[in-house]
């Protein structure tokens, strides 16, 4: 799907050991399943069912997303940075898709 | 029409009645979820705490938050939705504090559950009703 931007907000200088909030959005129909169009068939499901952000390639946070989850998911969450890195943030999408963003955040 | 004491009461049980209804065979779904994550332990209260509006105008966007310090795992669960999982937030060594906020879909008025699985294995829950004027899992 060509529509699907994630954006995401990340401070871009934090100190060693801060906690920091990270903001993040993806555009997505994130259709539910339990839809019918005009002509009365279900619409199929088609949602983001996992997140992950990773600083450095440890884990921040890995979500399960299921259907009760909004049209364009966002979620907020607060992460450490040990040290100069990059937020590495993954979508998955129903259809095999993966969406990817990264952020780079220097400590000083 | 005489609008009476008596009247008035046996319209709201009806009322009562036709409001519980729809949530009633999504109760099995929800013991089975709490059941799936916790493996059968018991779930105690407090340490946890759900942050929802009272009353969500559009049940299409709910904003929902969830802190439990110390926990490993959060879920939640929207007890009278279609399917009652909202999702599970698994924290890595690097959160700094095991919260998160999202926006959620709620079909109707209802109890949202969160559930957090702390770091010694125990669980614990909070349990808020939202108050939904137009419902969110639309037709």
């Amino acid at each position: 799907m060509a529509d699907v931007k994630p954006r995401v907000r990340v401070p871009s200088t934090a100190s060693a050991g801060e906690a920091i909030v990270i903001k993040t959005l993806i555009s997505h129909p994130m259709e539910s399943g339990q839809r019918k169009d005009s002509s009365g068939n279900t619409i199929p499901r088609q949602i983001i069912n996992r997140f992950t952000a990773e600083f450095n390639g440890e884990m921040v946070i890995d979500a399960a997303l299921e259907p009760a989850i909004s049209t364009n998911p966002y979620l907020e969450f607060e992460a450490i940075v040990p040290a100069t890195g990059e937020f590495t943030f993954t979508w998955y999408d129903d259809d095999g898709s993966v969406y990817t963003a990264t952020e780079t955040v220097t400590v000083s | 029409m005489e609008l009476t004491r008596r009247g008035m009461i046996a319209l709201g049980a009806g009322a009562a009645a036709v409001a519980l209804m729809p949530a009633l065979p999504a109760h099995a779904a929800v013991d089975d979820a709490i059941q799936a994550f916790t493996g059968g332990a018991s779930v105690g209260e407090g340490g946890i705490t759900l942050t929802t509006p009272e009353i969500a105008e559009n049940g299409n966007t709910v904003p929902v938050s969830v802190s439990a310090p110390g926990a490993v795992s959060i879920m939640l669960l929207a007890a009278g939705n279609p399917n009652p999982d909202i999702g599970t937030f698994n924290f890595g060594p690097l959160a700094a504090s095991q919260s998160a906020s999202t926006r959620i879909r709620l079909a109707s008025t209802q109890d949202v559950i969160a559930i957090a699985k702390m770091a010694d294995g125990s669980f614990v829950q909070a349990r808020n009703e939202v108050k939904v004027t137009i419902g969110g899992c639309g037709g």
